[in-house]
C-alpha cells in the first residue's frame, strides 16, 4: 500500500530510535503527550513504546471521540431507538459502549431497536431517502476530521428537502481539550503540568491546519509537533519533540507535511462554520464541563437537529467512584494506577471513558501491553 | 406454511430439491434415519449451526459454509469424515430458486469432499422469524490408530504454522454488507480441509494441535490454545500470510486482520524436530501453498499471546472483546 | 483517533465523486470538501470522504530526512 507500508519500515525505525537514544539527555526525564487515540493506538499496535529508551515515557490523552462521549449523549440515541421508534444510524465505534442501565446500542438493537451501523455519513442520508415513512438520525460523533462530512449531509438533506432525517450532533474541538489539559487542577497545585511537548493529531490538523496550535505554545511554552499516524511518523515525532526540550525551544513543528498545510482544508472549514456554532459548554466524560469544546447545529438548520426535533434534554450520567480516569485523560495517572483496571474495568466490562474504546489509554494498554506489568516477560 | 407441518407439501419440497441434489443410497431409502456399519477406532462428532449473513458472497454462500465448516471440525481432531447430516430452518416466503442455488452448493460440495449427507431434516418457520435460511450440520468421522490432537498439546518450544493467508473470508462477507461495498475481488477461502489434514499426519503423525480459525480469526484460535495447553507463544507478525487486498480492505474499515474470520485455514503446532518437514508437507498440497511458520510456543504461566512486530516492536495479540466491528476512530 | 488513509483518485465521477484504488481494493468516495480532484492525485480518505490531499513530493522528502541529524518545517508564532 502506497504511502502506508514505507512508513511502517523496520529498518528505518531503528534508525530513529537509535537517534534517538543518541540524543536524549540520559539525565531526565522526557514525558510527551500524543493526544490522539489514532497515535496511541498505532503506538500500542506496533510496539513504539520498546523501541523508546526507558527516560521517554509517552501519556495518553483524551483524543478519542468514543472515549469522552457521555454516557448521556448514548441515552439520547437509545431513547430515539427504544421509544422513539427512530432508524438510528452510528459508526461503529459507538455500538458498544454500555450507557444507562447497562444497555448499549448494540444491546438495543437485538431488543428491537432499529439501530444501523453505517461506514460513512452519507449511509445515513441515503436510508432516510429509502425509508420516508421512517424517522431516521444520524449519531454524529467525532473530532474536527468528522465534521465536515457531517456538515455536507446536513446541507444536502436541506438542499433535498428531505422531512425525515435529522442529526444528533456530538462533535468535539481539539484546542479546547487540550487547554483544558493545561487549565487542570494539577496545574494549579504544582505550576505545571508533567507533560514535556505534544504529538498533534494527524487528521484533525489537515482539516484546521497547524496554525492553531500556535496559540498553545506561545500561551505555555511547551512545543507541539503535528505527526501522521504511521509508526515512523510517531517516532519522528518524538525525536523532534526531545530535540525541542533539549533545546530549549517551544515550537509548533509539522512532521505531517505530506498531508498537513498551515491553514488546513479552507473549504471544509467553511462548510462548517455554515453548519455548526460553538455550544458554551459540553460534557467530557472524564473531564467534566469543558467550555467552548463542541459544536451543535445552527438554527437555520434546526429542523436537521435531533434534539431540538425530539425535545430531548440532556442529563449528566457519572461515572463508577473508582474510576481514575481523568487522572489518566489529563496524564496525572497511569492505567496500573486505576484500582479497578484489569479487575473490574476490561474490554469486556467498560467502568469508563479510558477502556470503551480500543484507542483509550487503559483499553489499549490491556490489550496491547499489559504482558509487561507482569513479572515473567519472555524475551 | 404448508411445508414442514407433514403432509404432501412437504415431501414434495424434500423430494424435489434436496433429494435430487444430494441423491445417495440413504437418502433414496427415505427413513427419516441413515444407518451405517460403525467403524472401527475412535469416532468423532461435530455440529454446527450457520447463520452467515449475506447467504451469498463473493467464493461461496451458506451451503457450501456448512458442509466445509463441520467437516472441518472433525478432520481437526485428525479423524477422516465419513457422513454429514443436514438439518434446515427455512423462512416462509424464501426464493425457491435461491434455496435451490444453496442446496446445489452443498451437493457439490459434499461430492467434491466425499462426505456424503446420508439424512436431515426441514422445517418451515413464520416470515420474520428466520434470516432467510438457518443450517445447522453435524459430521461423524474416525481417528486412525496412533493420532491424538489435542487442543491442550501445545508444548514450549513447539512450532506454529498457518495454512495460508488469514482473514479472506471476514473480509470479503464484509466486503457485501449494505453500506461496506467496495469493488473488490476478495473472495471467501471456503474449503474443506479434510485431504489436507490426512497429507499432514501421513508425514508427520505426531502433530500436536490442529484447529481451524474460524469467528475471531487466527488470533483467538491462538488464545484458545494457549489457555488451554497453560502455555504462550511469540509470535512473528512479518511471517504472518495475508493477502494484499485483504490488507488493504482492514485498512480501509479499521479491522486487525488476526481478529477477521477464516473458513478455509488451519493452524497447527508439532514439536520443533518435525518443523521443517510439516512446513514443505503443507506447502505441497494445493491448499496449504501458501503455508507459513509463523511463531513459537513459550513456557508462560500467564498464557499471553506475544507478537514481534513488523515495525521491531511488541505486542500483545489479545483476547477480542465482542466482535470486531468497523470504526471511525 | 480518526481512521484516515492515503488512497490513490482512479477515476473521477459526476456530482462530486471519484473511485480510488488502495492495494487493488476500490471505493466511490465523495471529493465535495476538496476543490479539484484529478486521476492520480493522492487524497486521505475520512469515513468515505477525501479531506486534504498527499503530497507525494512532500512524503518522498520526509522519509529521506526520517532519523538525519536535521528536519523540516518550523512554524514561528
Amino acid at each position: 500500500m502506497k504511502y502506508i507500508d514505507e512508513f511502517r519500515d523496520s529498518n528505518i525505525a531503528q534508525k530513529i530510535a537509535d537517534r534517538i537514544c543518541a540524543e536524549v539527555d540520559p539525565a531526565r526525564q522526557y514525558s510527551f503527550m500524543e493526544f490522539c487515540g489514532g497515535h496511541t493506538h498505532a503506538i500500542a499496535r506496533y510496539g513504539v513504546s520498546e523501541l523508546l529508551p526507558a527516560n521517554v515515557r509517552m501519556i495518553h490523552g483524551p483524543g478519542c471521540p468514543v472515549c469522552v462521549l457521555p454516557i448521556g449523549r448514548i441515552d439520547h440515541a437509545l431513547t430515539l431507538a427504544l421509544e422513539r421508534n427512530v432508524i438510528v444510524c452510528t459508526y461503529g465505534d459507538t455500538m458498544r459502549v454500555p450507557a444507562s442501565g447497562g444497555m448499549s446500542l448494540i444491546k438495543a438493537k437485538a431488543r428491537g431497536g432499529d439501530i444501523r451501523m453505517v461506514y460513512s455519513a452519507s449511509d445515513a442520508l441515503r436510508i432516510a431517502q429509502e425509508n420516508p415513512d421512517r424517522e431516521v438520525v444520524f449519531f454524529a460523533i467525532g473530532f474536527e476530521t468528522t465534521t465536515p462530512p457531517t456538515a455536507l449531509v446536513i446541507r444536502n438533506a436541506q438542499a433535498c428537502g428531505l422531512a425525515n432525517f435529522s442529526v444528533l450532533c456530538c462533535h468535539v474541538l481539539t484546542p479546547s481539550a487540550i487547554t483544558h489539559i493545561f487549565e487542570s487542577p494539577e496545574v494549579r497545585e504544582y505550576g505545571t503540568i508533567p507533560i514535556d511537548g505534544f504529538i498533534g493529531p494527524a487528521h484533525v490538523s489537515i482539516v484546521i491546519g497547524s496554525q492553531p496550535y500556535v496559540q498553545f505554545v506561545e500561551q505555555y511554552r511547551k512545543p507541539v509537533v503535528i505527526a501522521g499516524f504511521e509508526p515512523l511518523d510517531v517516532m519522528q515525532a518524538i525525536l523532534m519533540l526531545i530535540r525541542q526540550v533539549n533545546e530549549g525551544r517551544s515550537d509548533v513543528e509539522n512532521e505531517f507535511a505530506r498531508a498537513v498545510t498551515a491553514h488546513g482544508n479552507v473549504t471544509a472549514q467553511a462548510l462548517v462554520s455554515e453548519v455548526f456554532e460553538l455550544r458554551p459548554s459540553f460534557e467530557w466524560r472524564g473531564l467534566g464541563e469543558v467550555p467552548y469544546s463542541a459544536l451543535r447545529i445552527r438554527p437555520m438548520f434546526a429542523r436537521f437537529d435531533a434534539e431540538r426535533r425530539y425535545d430531548l434534554v440532556y442529563k449528566p450520567v457519572p461515572d463508577n467512584k473508582a474510576c481514575e480516569c481523568g487522572a489518566i485523560l489529563r496524564g496525572v495517572k497511569k492505567p496500573t494506577d486505576c484500582k479497578i483496571f484489569g479487575t473490574v474495568c476490561t474490554p469486556e466490562n467498560p467502568m469508563g471513558s479510558c477502556m470503551v474504546s480500543s484507542e483509550g489509554a487503559c483499553a489499549a494498554h490491556y490489550s496491547y501491553g499489559r504482558f509487561k506489568d507482569s513479572a515473567v516477560v519472555i524475551a | 406454511m404448508g411445508h414442514g407441518a407433514g403432509g404432501r407439501a412437504s415431501a414434495q419440497l424434500i423430494e424435489e430439491l434436496f433429494l435430487a441434489a444430494f441423491d445417495n443410497e440413504w437418502l433414496r431409502q427415505g427413513n427419516d434415519q441413515a444407518s451405517f456399519a460403525a467403524p472401527l477406532g475412535r469416532m468423532v462428532m461435530a455440529t454446527d449451526a450457520h447463520v452467515v449473513s449475506p447467504l451469498f458472497f463473493p467464493g461461496g454462500d451458506i451451503g457450501c459454509l456448512s458442509v466445509h465448516g463441520t467437516i472441518n471440525d472433525v478432520a481437526m481432531s485428525g479423524a477422516q469424515p465419513l457422513y454429514l447430516s443436514a438439518s434446515f430452518i427455512i423462512e416462509e416466503g424464501f426464493p425457491l430458486s435461491e434455496l435451490k442455488r444453496i442446496v446445489d452448493s452443498m451437493a457439490q460440495a459434499s461430492r467434491a469432499a466425499g462426505v456424503p449427507i446420508i439424512t436431515g431434516d426441514t422445517k418451515v418457520v413464520e416470515r420474520g422469524k428466520g434470516d432467510g435460511v438457518f443450517i445447522t450440520t453435524t459430521g461423524v468421522g474416525v481417528i486412525p490408530p496412533g493420532i491424538v490432537i489435542d487442543g491442550a498439546g501445545a508444548r514450549p518450544g513447539d512450532a506454529i504454522f498457518v495454512s495460508g493467508t488469514v482473514g479472506d473470508h471476514g473480509v470479503a462477507i464484509m466486503s457485501k454488507r449494505e453500506s461496506l461495498t467496495f469493488e473488490t475481488e476478495i473472495r471467501s477461502d471456503t474449503a474443506a480441509l479434510h485431504g489436507l489434514v490426512a497429507h499432514m499426519l501421513a508425514a508427520v503423525p505426531a502433530i500436536h494441535v490442529l484447529r481451524d480459525p474460524t469467528r475471531g480469526g487466527l488470533a483467538t484460535t491462538l488464545n484458545e490454545i494457549a489457555k488451554q495447553s497453560g502455555v504462550g507463544m511469540e509470535l512473528d507478525e512479518a511471517a504472518i500470510p495475508i493477502a494484499s487486498q485483504v490488507d488493504a480492505a482492514c485498512e480501509f474499515l479499521g479491522l486487525d486482520p488476526l481478529y477477521v474470520a477464516n473458513e478455509g485455514k488451519l493452524m497447527a503446532i508439532c514439536a520443533p524436530e518435525s518443523a521443517e518437514l510439516l512446513l514443505s508437507t503443507m506447502r505441497s498440497h494445493p491448499l496449504g501453498i501458501n503455508a507459513a511458520r509463523i511463531g513459537t510456543v513459550t513456557d508462560d504461566p500467564h498464557g499471553f499471546v506475544q507478537m514481534r512486530t513488523r515495525f521491531g516492536g511488541r505486542r500483545m495479540v489479545d483476547w477480542l472483546s465482542g466482535e470486531q466491528l468497523p470504526r471511525i476512530c | 483517533m480518526c481512521l484516515a488513509i492515503p488512497v490513490q483518485v482512479i477515476e473521477v465521477l459526476p456530482n462530486q465523486q471519484a473511485i480510488i484504488d488502495l492495494a487493488g481494493v476500490r471505493k466511490e468516495i465523495s471529493t465535495a470538501l476538496l476543490d479539484t480532484v484529478q486521476v492520480g492525485d493522492y487524497v486521505i480518505l475520512h469515513v468515505g470522504y477525501a479531506i486534504g490531499k498527499l503530497d507525494t513530493e512532500e512524503a518522498l522528502r520526509t522519509l529521506a530526512l526520517f532519523g538525519e541529524l536535521a528536519m523540516i518545517d518550523t512554524i514561528s508564532p
